[in-house]
């Protein structure tokens, strides 16, 4: 053993490495990404590593190679569980060989999603095993025994963490490498009558599932990660449950002399019961501490009626504590102190703060998709258009000015909402935004039941050649892998054609006018048409020069502020400037400003 | 020997490589380290945080209101937003040099960081400004601004380490072409 610096995702991928990992696969998604990416740089060869086209993807293949009795790990964010769901539900069923952890990453807040779904319904909706860390040290020591259980078991489990662990850093023990297991998958056996599904099969499965849930509560009612704190006092009647960083929380409010009962769940399903009685008894009153659901609220308060306890079970159901939103340590402080009817810490309110300067999250400056949309929104001026988004970077097209993102729902979702709006309203101008990972992730069946199905609608694909917005990880459409290999790229234009589309044009959103030719003549067509606007990402290219502004030229209108709304235009004492140090010289405002006076270097 | 540091700015200050270097410098003195902080969307010229931890019975990345002994702030409104963070007497070293939304920029605001500056003099006793631009341009180069905040933050004696260790740990985590132009960062005021 050892000590080292991780992050929680870090950990997490160490951790699986050290119980014998060799199948890796996932979808970049806030906030799992760096497990996979960790994996990837850690790897010596032994194990396989791949970002999927999308979750569905990554989790049929660790279903594959867990047959074969490899230990494999799927890594997506919570609403990536959406998109396995499919496979999911009926792996749970069949059940693997090998040791399966699908990693699922939720996001109290949300901070960065779209919902504050809980995957812990997800465990008990497909009655797998789930794991819910509660640390950084935590979740790398839990991650090898999940490993475990599911190998012992026979079923992929899920490993749950949430932001707070999957960021959080920490100095924590990590095992040397000869402490590590090592896997050597025996290979897939055929068997028809375990690895087909089948309604006979289904009906056998799942009568084993629940006798083995049945099982695993008893199991993981021993298992030394769910346990009860003692009271610092023996004769008080309160307690708290809690589980994940919440847990964390609950500590940091107690003291070795106040401290109620405390019950910790690190398996939410299936609930380890008879830990849970034994914490009941004696206590008149429970607060549980959840983020997302109010999972064990409902686990204790059903075990109450079940085993006819006198025990209250307060928490969310009982607006104890708030419904929504992410907990933290004051948040729990405060719950706790209400309902331990402690007197609250009151100390000197700072006086009232001046206005402070909003800072929402921002395209960067050069960034392509920036032109992309001002070349849309141009062509288009007055025209009656919809413009639907979908998840990227771009979604940020939403903000002012540019104000280009009509809707947002879910990966892949603007081409389909585009083709019912204009099913509804003939007369609009229909578009669907897609950025290149989303394109390959869940908008090729889009397109294709948009040609099928006859629609009117122009699809834009900002393809920056990267999945930007989660880190710039490689897709299918970039050549690379992330074993290292230079590989074919998938050519979207030839994807599109083959699909159907007669008319598909690339043009450069940066050459600003071509772009908006493009878009009017493009958009004037029937039927489904589309462009890929060709551009890469601003982060991941050498900037050119910073622009400059001729102040003896420019008239002070703004129109290149409030038209683009770019960070690397400012206004310093009453002068339109640019910031050298954020400008990347992409031209793009020397095109909009009406005089002339944004230039490049030559131009000083 | 317990500390609470709160490192604030703007995506792009290099906030979270001064977390991972104060991070660092704790473990050569054999200190437990946890720490939290903004990833993702927030990056993107959005307001930055991270909360670092040094010592034995800690259990959560982050803490509360009034708990940070030192909050490093990379600029003035910023160290505004989380003085609520500061304890009691607590230290805050803040760059003096603003920077400008771009929510500002289209509203034409006025923001200057004066205001803000005028505020943290009001409302904390223990305040040290530093012109991290000045110095920066001094040094050459106005990537060592993390640098200059880690100095000044040693400075104030607030950190359980010194300026050497700090040297030590960055020349472990930056490329050796780099190591002597930090290293002047660091002990600028020194």
């Amino acid at each position: 053993m050892h000590t080292e610096f991780l992050m929680g995702n870090a950990a997490i991928a160490r951790g699986a490495a050290a119980a014998g990992l060799n199948v890796i696969s996932g979808y970049p998604g806030t906030p799992s990404t760096e497990v996979l990416e960790t994996t990837a740089k850690i790897n010596n060869g032994s194990i396989y590593v791949e970002w999927s086209v999308n979750e569905k993807a990554a989790l049929e293949l660790g279903a594959g190679a867990a047959y074969c009795g490899a230990r494999s790990m799927v890594t997506m964010k919570q609403v990536g569980l959406n998109v396995a769901s499919d496979p999911l539900m009926s792996l749970a069923y069949i059940g693997v060989k090998g040791g399966m952890v699908i990693m699922v990453a939720d996001d109290p807040g949300p901070i960065s999603s779209q919902t504050e779904q809980d995957t812990r319904h997800f465990a008990s909706f497909s009655k797998l095993p789930c794991f819910d860390p509660s640390s950084v040290q935590e979740a790398y020591d839990m991650i090898q025994e999940a490993f475990e259980f599911s190998e012992k078991y026979h079923t992929p489990v899920l490993f749950r963490p949430t932001t707070r662990v999957c960021h959080g850093y920490a100095s924590i023990e990590v095992k040397d490498d000869d402490e590590c297991v090592k896997n050597t998958p025996e290979g897939f056996v055929k068997d028809s009558s375990k690895w087909v599904i089948f309604p006979r099969l289904s009906y056998n499965a799942h009568i084993h599932i629940e006798k083995r849930n049945a099982e695993l509560s008893d199991v993981f009612s021993e298992y030394s990660r769910n346990k009860i704190l003692p009271a610092a006092d023996s004769s008080c009647r309160k307690g708290i449950a809690s589980h994940g960083i919440s847990y964390t929380y609950v500590q940091e409010a107690l003291s070795s002399k106040n401290a109620p009962k405390v019950l910790k769940v690190s398996t939410p399903f299936p609930f380890p019961e008879k830990l849970a009685v034994e914490f009941l008894s004696g206590l008149d009153e429970v607060l549980c501490i959840e983020e997302l659901d109010p999972i064990i609220e409902r686990e204790l308060t059903y075990i109450c009626g079940k085993y006819h306890l006198n025990t209250r079970i307060l928490g969310k159901l009982t607006g104890n504590v708030k419904t929504a939103g992410e907990n933290t340590c004051d948040s729990v402080a405060d719950n706790i102190a209400d309902f331990m009817e402690w007197e609250k810490k009151s100390s000197a309110e700072l006086p009232a703060a001046p206005e402070l300067p909003v800072r929402p999250p921002v395209l960067c400056a050069g960034c392509p998709h920036r032109a992309s949309f001002y070349a849309v929104k141009q062509a288009m001026k007055g025209k009656k258009s919809v413009f639907c988004g979908d998840i990227g970077c771009y979604t940020l097209g939403n903000a002012m000015p540019l104000d280009m993102v009509d809707t947002c729902l879910c990966m892949g979702a603007g081409v389909n909402i585009t083709q019912g709006i204009g099913k509804v309203e003939p007369d609009t101008s229909c578009f669907a935004f897609v950025g290149d990972s989303t394109f390959f992730a869940s908008a090729i069946t889009g397109a294709v039941n948009a040609v099928y199905n006859q629609a009117d609608m122009t699809l834009v694909v900002l393809d920056n050649s990267t999945t930007a917005m989660t880190g710039h990880q490689p897709h299918p459409g970039t050549g690379r892998t992330m074993m290292g290999q230079v590989v074919d790229k998938v050519n979207i234009e030839a994807v599109l054609r083959g699909i159907g589309l007669k008319t598909v044009e690339t043009v450069n959103p940066l050459e600003l006018d071509k772009a908006v030719e493009t878009v009017k003549r493009v958009a004037a067509e029937k039927g489904v048409k589309a462009i890929i606007f060709k551009s890469p990402c601003a982060v991941l290219i050498k900037p050119e020069k910073p622009y400059v502004i001729d102040s003896e030229k420019c008239i002070g209108c703004k129109k290149c502020i409030n038209s683009l709304g770019c960070p690397g235009i400012i206004i310093s004492d009453g002068k339109v400037m640019t910031d050298s140090s954020l400008c990347t010289g992409c031209g793009l405002c020397s095109q909009v400003c009406p005089v002339n006076a944004i230039g490049g270097e030559c131009n000083e | 020997m317990n500390k609470n540091i709160l490192l604030c700015g703007v995506g792009g200050q290099g906030i979270v490589l001064t977390s991972k270097l104060t991070a660092s410098c704790a473990m050569q003195k054999g200190m437990q380290v946890m720490s939290a902080e903004t990833i993702g969307m927030a990056q993107k010229g959005g307001s930055v945080f991270s909360f670092l931890r040094l010592g034995e019975g800690v259990y959560s990345p982050m803490f509360g209101k009034k708990q940070a002994d030192i909050i490093i702030a990379f600029e003035p409104a910023e160290a505004v937003r989380m003085l609520p963070y500061l304890k009691d007497g607590g230290t805050v070293i803040v760059n003096t040099r603003p920077i400008m939304p771009v929510t500002a920029a289209l509203k034409a605001s006025d923001y200057n960081g004066t205001e803000m500056l005028d505020y943290l003099k009001k409302c904390t006793e223990n305040l040290m400004t530093v012109d991290g631009d000045i110095i920066c341009r001094k040094l050459g180069s106005p990537k060592v601004l993390n640098m200059v905040m880690l100095g000044e933050a040693i400075r104030s004696g607030v950190l359980p380490f010194t300026i050497d260790d700090a040297v030590e740990a960055m020349k472990k985590s930056v490329k050796p072409q780099f190591a002597s132009l930090n290293e002047k960062a660091l002990r600028h005021n020194f």
